[in-house]
């Protein structure tokens, strides 16, 4: 019992970091909250199933074609819409909430709703640890969430472009004034954190069926990471990831799995209550310059 | 030789601004006109539309006072991405009132009103420290949080909801309830936003800093609107539960968060007017759009996104433009 | 006449691996002008920042008349008599000059000493304005901030703090960006302030002006207290010379911040 809670919740808390990190990266880099994260990544999941199913293109080059679209996707809701709005937080969010929404129940419309909407798994079969099966998309999952983070982590402290990156994030008047363009690298924070959206919908999503509550689900856990570990950490999305990863666990196993996502919901509560900005985030609230 | 457009205040519009030296029973009409027409059309007119479309105007109402509501947070800077916060709240207190207790309408309106607006404000009150962002998250979480929990606790009817709630005696009470309700809102709000408490207000939304260092206490003042808003917003919902006879789970549904922020965003932000136009305008035309289903969603979303990038003034402002200037062309040499 | 408002005693701030105020103290007295001065980036309103509740120390206290007020929020530090103004001014700009004081006038502490006695709010703010010397009689107290000249503002500013009826008044850089003639003007609004009791801390570049006001200076360096005494003790030690090599180029850079 006790190894499976360890390996499950090391699995689901995989999940969330996966989920969590193109919303944080975006954020981290432009400030920009993007709303529309949980349509991205079901809208890069439907696609993947319509160039496998409807078009017949094969399983690789759909996930290649779904992964491109979610880029360009971000990188366009930068362009025409975010970019129009650039400096308004509060505009922003309404015009990604608005464009979330659009996208999301349009797929509900057009009644992409039952079990045939499901991806095959990378690798069929399973593999025993400790007397637990896991198979081995989760183990997939789970290996990949760790590369990505430290891919990540090395990403922003150590290449160029990373560090371009952080200086945005720290002072985009002074970034310009060295010659870096807020605008492009928006764009591009925009459509990475688009396509990390698209990557963990690709991975996660032959778990299960496809289905439009996905996206709101995703939304919420991936807001509910940012704010447990402090909006725009990478390290906060890590602790947090496991923390509530493995309190979902605990829930699902002890409680009831119903009780799973009450879990996010809860700990952004206790969070918020406790140490708003959250567990790494700097309470900016007073400290700018006056 | 080039034109460009020129915008001259009307007479009235200068003269009357701030300091009251009407001329005319024509300038006394021409102040008062705008003013009358939201009183007199919900009044007079609405009453005289079919059955049918009665029933729309009052779901119209509904939505126009989530909208005010938020419009309200809107002008102190908490954007609230979750008005069926208020409104499923609202509708729980009031329907488990009556469903459980048996209280009438009559009282269970006012105390669903009141106690719903502290239940919100408490449950917002972490996040009224920060800014940006966090408020529109939580408020976005919150509704699912509460139907979640509704749904696993199986508390308050679980997923059947209540049923067999009271309604109220009449249809013409019924409607004229909801209509005053959202007159005295409206004009209740408007009054405040005039006010010197309405002025501290809107300065805390653009900046804060200046406030604070006024020696007000912006969470303070950020918790009364965030109670003004919830309470209006909980009497949507406990008014909706007494005319639809039930309340559960669907008061926390995205049509009451997502509507009243496209009805201010259509109408236009900034005036309380913008989003009783807006809700005006949606509603009744989601009505007619109502074979589309899911798809009235869609619209709603892309109304938000088109109103916010491409017409961030809204079609209140420009209406008053209107009203207010005398625009022409006039010829101006280049260079 | 020589009881001490206020008590900063050894505040310490540090941004990263900045350290903007460095273990620095000192007293302030009721009717006193004291004058910090310092080059640019040496701590000086990161110091009003941690007196009026902006920002909090890493240590040290600040005691305003027997209470502490160290990370006290900043509306609470205003309530109990601290006004400032901001280096980087943000009035309400699409407000009119006269409406950018309503929010000072309607905050607790002046209704709670006025009581409601005070009469019309708007009357009140066109005398304020009057005093820090607005034309009463001219149009410009009815423009919206936006369309004043930066003098105007600065002084808008001063209005905003005297609007408060606060016990301390802290300037922050109060001269930069006003003309020879609005600074004449202003000096002996302050001398005024000063004369009802009301203590005052300036922060200023413009070192000529501030002498002629005060007879007690500190001087900040790279976020430490290097000095305090009168203009010209601290003008004759070695330290501050060093630290102001060239003070006339300071002079000519601050209308650019
Ligand atoms: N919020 C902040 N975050 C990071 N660093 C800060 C912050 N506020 C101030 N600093 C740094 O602290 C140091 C002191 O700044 P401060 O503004 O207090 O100087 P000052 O004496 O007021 O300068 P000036 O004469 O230019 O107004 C500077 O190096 C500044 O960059
Ligand atoms: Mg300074």
């Amino acid at each position: 019992m006790f190894a499976a809670i360890l390996i499950y919740g090391f699995i689901n808390s995989s999940i969330l970091a996966l989920v969590a990190m193109g919303f944080n990266l975006t954020f981290g880099i432009s400030g920009v909250a993007n709303f529309a994260y949980g349509a991205i990544y079901i809208f890069a999941g439907f696609l993947v199933w319509i160039f496998l199913n409807t078009l017949g293109v094969n399983y690789f080059f759909s996930i290649i074609l779904s992964f491109l679209s979610s880029f360009l996707l971000g990188y366009l809701m930068y362009r025409f819409v975010i970019l129009r709005v650039r400096g308004l937080p509060l505009s922003e969010v309404m015009a990604t909430f608005g464009l979330g929404l659009a996208i999301m129940e349009l797929f509900r419309y057009l009644d992409f709703v039952g079990v045939k909407y499901s991806l095959p798994v990378f690798i069929d079969g399973s593999v025993s640890i400790g007397g637990h099966f896991i198979d081995y998309q989760r183990l997939l999952i789970a290996v990949i969430a760790v590369v990505m983070t430290v891919a990540f982590y090395f990403f922003t402290h150590y290449t160029k472009l990373g560090l371009a990156f952080r200086a945005i994030a720290q002072d985009d008047e002074t970034a310009l004034t060295l010659g870096i363009d807020p605008d492009r690298i928006g764009a591009f924070s925009l459509a990475l954190g688009s396509s990390l959206a698209a990557l963990a919908a690709i991975i996660i999503l032959p778990l299960g069926t496809i289905s439009v509550e996905n996206g709101y689900e995703v939304l919420i856990n991936a807001l509910a990471v940012c704010i447990v570990g402090g909006l725009g950490s990478t390290v906060g999305v890590i602790v947090a990831s496991v923390l509530v990863g493995y309190s979902q666990t605990l829930t699902a196993n002890y409680i009831e799995p119903h009780w799973m996502i009450l879990v996010s919901l809860a700990a952004i509560a206790v969070v918020l209550v406790v140490k708003p900005s959250g567990i790494f985030g700097k309470q900016k609230e007073l400290e700018e310059r006056v | 030789m080039e034109r460009r457009k020129e915008r001259i205040d009307r007479g009235v519009k200068v003269r009357s601004d701030g300091i009251y030296a009407l001329n005319s029973y024509r300038e006394v009409f021409y102040l008062a006109f705008p003013r009358l027409i939201p009183i007199l059309g919900l009044l007079v007119i609405c009453p005289l539309f079919s059955e049918y479309w009665k029933e729309v105007f009052v779901s119209t109402a509904v939505y126009a006072l989530l909208a005010v509501s938020w419009e309200l947070l809107y002008m102190g800077g908490l954007i609230s991405l979750g008005q069926s916060l208020f409104y499923g709240v609202g509708a729980y207190i009031a329907g488990a009132l009556n469903a459980y207790w048996g209280v009438p309408p009559i009282l269970s309106l006012p105390i669903a009103t009141l106690v719903g607006g502290v239940f919100c404000t408490l449950m917002l009150l972490p996040v009224l420290r920060l800014r940006g962002i966090y408020f529109a998250m939580v408020t976005l979480v919150l509704p699912l949080l509460l139907s979640r929990f509704v749904e696993a606790t199986r508390i308050l009817g679980g997923t059947e909801g209540l049923t067999g709630i009271d309604s109220f005696s009449s249809q013409w009470v019924a409607f004229y309830l909801v209509q005053v309700a959202l007159l005295v809102a409206f004009f209740g709000f408007r009054r405040l936003e005039g006010s010197d408490y309405g002025l501290v207000i809107k300065g805390i939304n653009d900046n804060d800093r200046a406030i604070m260092s006024s020696g007000i206490n912006i969470y303070w003042y950020k918790t009364q609107i965030l109670f003004m808003a919830g309470a209006v917003g909980a009497f949507a919902g406990a008014y909706g539960a007494h005319y639809d006879m039930f309340a559960g789970i669907p008061g926390f549904a995205l049509d009451y968060s997502i509507l009243p922020i496209a009805a201010a965003a259509v109408g236009g932000m900034g005036s309380f007017a913008g989003p009783l136009l807006g809700a005006f305008i949606l509603v009744p035309l989601s009505e007619i759009l109502r074979a589309l289903g899911a798809l009235r969603i869609v619209f709603y979303g892309l109304f938000l996104v088109f109103a916010v990038v491409g017409l961030p003034e809204g079609l209140f402002h420009f209406i008053r433009r209107k009203y207010e200037q005398i625009e022409r062309w006039v010829e101006v040499d280049k260079g | 006449m020589s009881d001490v408002l206020l008590t900063v005693s050894g505040v310490s701030k540090h941004f990263g691996g900045v350290v903007a105020v460095d273990d620095v103290s000192f007293e302030l007295k009721a009717g006193e002008i004291v004058g910090i001065i310092g080059p640019n980036g040496s701590g000086k309103t990161t110091l009003v920042n941690i007196i009026t509740g902006f920002v909090r120390p890493d240590k040290g206290r600040v005691v305003f008349k027997k209470e502490d007020i160290t990370g006290k929020p900043p509306y609470h530090i205003t309530d109990v008599g601290i006004a400032r103004t901001f280096q980087m001014i943000r009035p309400f700009y699409q407000l009119p000059a006269y409406k950018n004081l309503i929010p000072s006038l309607f905050s607790p502490r002046v209704r709670r000493l006025l009581g409601g006695k005070y009469g019309d709010r708007d009357a009140v703010a066109m005398d304020i304005l009057e005093e820090v010397g607005f034309e009463r009689d001219s149009s410009v107290p009815y423009k919206s901030a936006r369309n004043l000249p930066h003098g105007y503002l600065k002084r808008l500013e001063l209005g905003r703090c005297i609007a408060l009826r606060p016990e301390v008044i802290i300037l922050d850089e109060l001269f930069s960006g006003m003309s020879i003639a609005e600074v004449t003007s202003t000096v002996p609004i302050i001398e005024k302030l000063r004369d009802e009791g009301i203590a005052i801390i300036m922060i200023e570049h413009r070192l000529r002006e501030l002498f002629q006001i005060t007879d007690h200076v500190l001087v900040f360096n790279f976020g430490r207290k290097i000095a305090e005494g009168t203009p010209e003790e601290v003008m004759n030690s070695n330290e501050v010379k060093e630290a102001y090599l060239g003070s006339e180029e300071i002079e000519e850079e601050e209308t650019a911040c």
